[in-house]
């Protein structure tokens, strides 16, 4: 068997909150091949963005082990690139140089760096906004650049917290193909939460599923019908009635 | 909504100090014992102040030395306030262990009015121009190291994320990060104490200081030269006005990104 990209091994978060400890997350195991691309869906409370986080070294876990490559997480890296709800863009810089921000921040040459932000704000289409100050764009513009400067930074893994959430239906339709597309030609690994099972189902290939108090791993499906997938189809819906019946059947 | 032509702006600006400027002509011009002069005599000592060819008393042609000697002294106090409340204000408000040490202290002695410190100043600086300095840079220097205390202090918190998992170091974290990003409450500290500044200067020139716009107004006053004692006014006004301009226009460059101000 192939190495995974990323392995979490029994992992339990725990949190004091107001003198009690809190379980988070209970026991959670999961494994992740590179080129996969994982959705992580379930309630809120059910320990979902504690799991993204703690991938993402924000968070360490109180028992159990994360690996990237077999290797221990240790902290955030610019291996795997986080993609927030609320963008988490640099006020103060342009498109261009939010986008350049992480191969700067790392010390490559200005040309280079430069060269590489001019290919990643043509990639997600916002030539025209190279300019810009965040405050200046759209929501899904925003999203676009927080996409764009994890590519731009060479991670290998990309970590989406309800990145859509925010925006409306019609921007969040597009910039899921938008995705799709990035993410098979650039080979990427994807572990992105949501909420919503149509999104889990038009974007992933294995959807886990969880369910809350204490948060833990339910199901974990994998999903074969071939891409675009249309939500009226027959297999769709099947599916979709599947994954609503594992998450109401938790609470 | 109708587009409002260009001129009303400037046109309704200007309205209310014209009528200001027509009632104060017809209150004392004409009137042999008037302690304030008419608008016109005011006119004619400023321009004697500046220039000279007038009167050509002892105030003649010393309104460019005192003003340069208040403008000294204000940005002189201002400038070296900002470099000690900015650097200060980004350790207590980023270095714990500072912030325990000597929070207390300065909030303590922050209610302080600045013109209480005056006979101290006089004390410890003796009467004249230093005294005055020091007193500007008290001034400037608590609007300037509490914003920036706020600004070190609120950056979001989400960014720290971001720039951490973009490969940020964390010894570099503060010039890519925490600087950039309390910028806007460091300007706003800037230009608060730049005013106040504007402000302490007078009352600091007006204890015993030869030169200076405040010696100029306290001189006049116990010669009962009123009209100089409005020209002294009426420059500091423009002055202050002028450099709050400078410093907005400079803050709306370095704030370009900012929704809020650029």
């Amino acid at each position: 068997m192939v190495e995974p990209i990323l392995d979490v091994k029994n992992v339990t978060k725990r949190f004091a909150f107001n003198n009690e400890t809190v379980t988070a997350l209970a026991n959670a195991n999961l494994t992740i091949q590179k080129g996969e691309f994982v959705c992580l869906i379930g309630p809120s409370g059910c320990g979902k963005s504690t799991l993204l986080r703690m991938v993402a070294g924000f968070e360490t876990a109180s028992e159990g082990e994360l690996l990237m490559w077999t290797k221990p997480v240790q902290g955030p890296g610019p291996d795997r690139g986080m993609v927030f709800q609320d963008y988490g863009l640099f006020p103060w810089l342009t498109v261009t140089k939010n986008i350049g921000f992480g191969p700067a921040a790392r010390g490559r040459p200005a040309k280079e760096v430069k060269e590489t932000a001019r290919r990643f704000v043509e990639m997600v289409g916002l030539t025209r906004f190279a300019d810009a100050f965040p405050h200046q764009l759209s929501g899904g513009m925003k999203q676009r650049v927080a996409i764009a400067r994890v590519l731009a930074n060479e991670a290998e893994v990309v970590l989406m917290d309800e990145p859509f959430g925010a925006l409306d239906a019609m921007t969040r339709e597009r910039l899921q193909a938008e995705l799709l597309e990035i993410w098979e030609a650039q080979k990427l690994t994807v572990l992105f939460v949501t909420h919503a099972i149509e999104e889990a189902i038009v974007l992933a290939d294995r959807v886990v599923v969880m369910s809350p108090g204490p948060g833990r791993i339910v199901a974990d499906e994998r999903i074969d019908i071939p891409r675009p997938r249309d939500p009226t189809s027959p297999e769709f819906n099947e599916l979709r009635r599947r994954l609503s019946g594992l998450l109401a059947g938790h609470h | 909504m109708t587009q409002q032509p260009a001129w009303r702006g400037p046109a309704l600006a200007a309205a209310f100090p014209l009528l200001a400027l027509v009632a104060w002509h017809f209150a004392t011009s004409g009137r042999a014992y008037s302690l304030i002069p008419p608008p016109w005599e005011v006119w004619l000592e400023l321009r004697d102040l500046a220039v000279g060819g007038i009167y050509d008393d002892a105030f003649s042609e010393t309104l460019g030395t005192h003003a340069l000697a208040s403008m000294s002294r204000a940005y002189g106090g201002f400038g070296l306030a900002a470099l000690v409340a900015l650097p200060l204000g980004m350790l207590i408000g980023r270095v714990e262990i500072i912030r325990a040490m000597l929070d207390p202290t300065l909030q303590l002695l922050r209610p302080v009015p600045v013109t209480a410190w005056l006979p101290l100043a006089m004390i410890v600086f003796g009467l004249g121009p230093r005294s005055a300095f020091f007193l500007v840079f008290l001034g400037a220097f608590y609007p300037i190291l509490i914003n920036t205390i706020f600004g070190v202090r609120s950056v979001e918190p989400r960014l720290f994320e971001a720039a951490a998992m973009l490969g940020v170091s964390p010894s570099a974290t503060f010039a890519k990060v925490v600087l950039p990003a309390s910028l806007p409450s460091i300007f706003t500290g800037l230009r608060l104490g730049l005013g106040l500044s504007w402000v302490v200067i007078v009352v600091g020139e007006m204890t015993g200081v030869q030169t200076g716009l405040g010696a100029i107004i306290m001189e006049a006053r116990q010669l009962s030269r009123t009209d100089i004692v409005i020209c002294g006014m009426a420059v500091i006004g423009v002055l202050g006005f002028a450099s709050d301009k400078l410093i907005m226009l400079f803050g709306q460059w370095l704030l370009r990104w900012s929704p809020q101000h650029g």
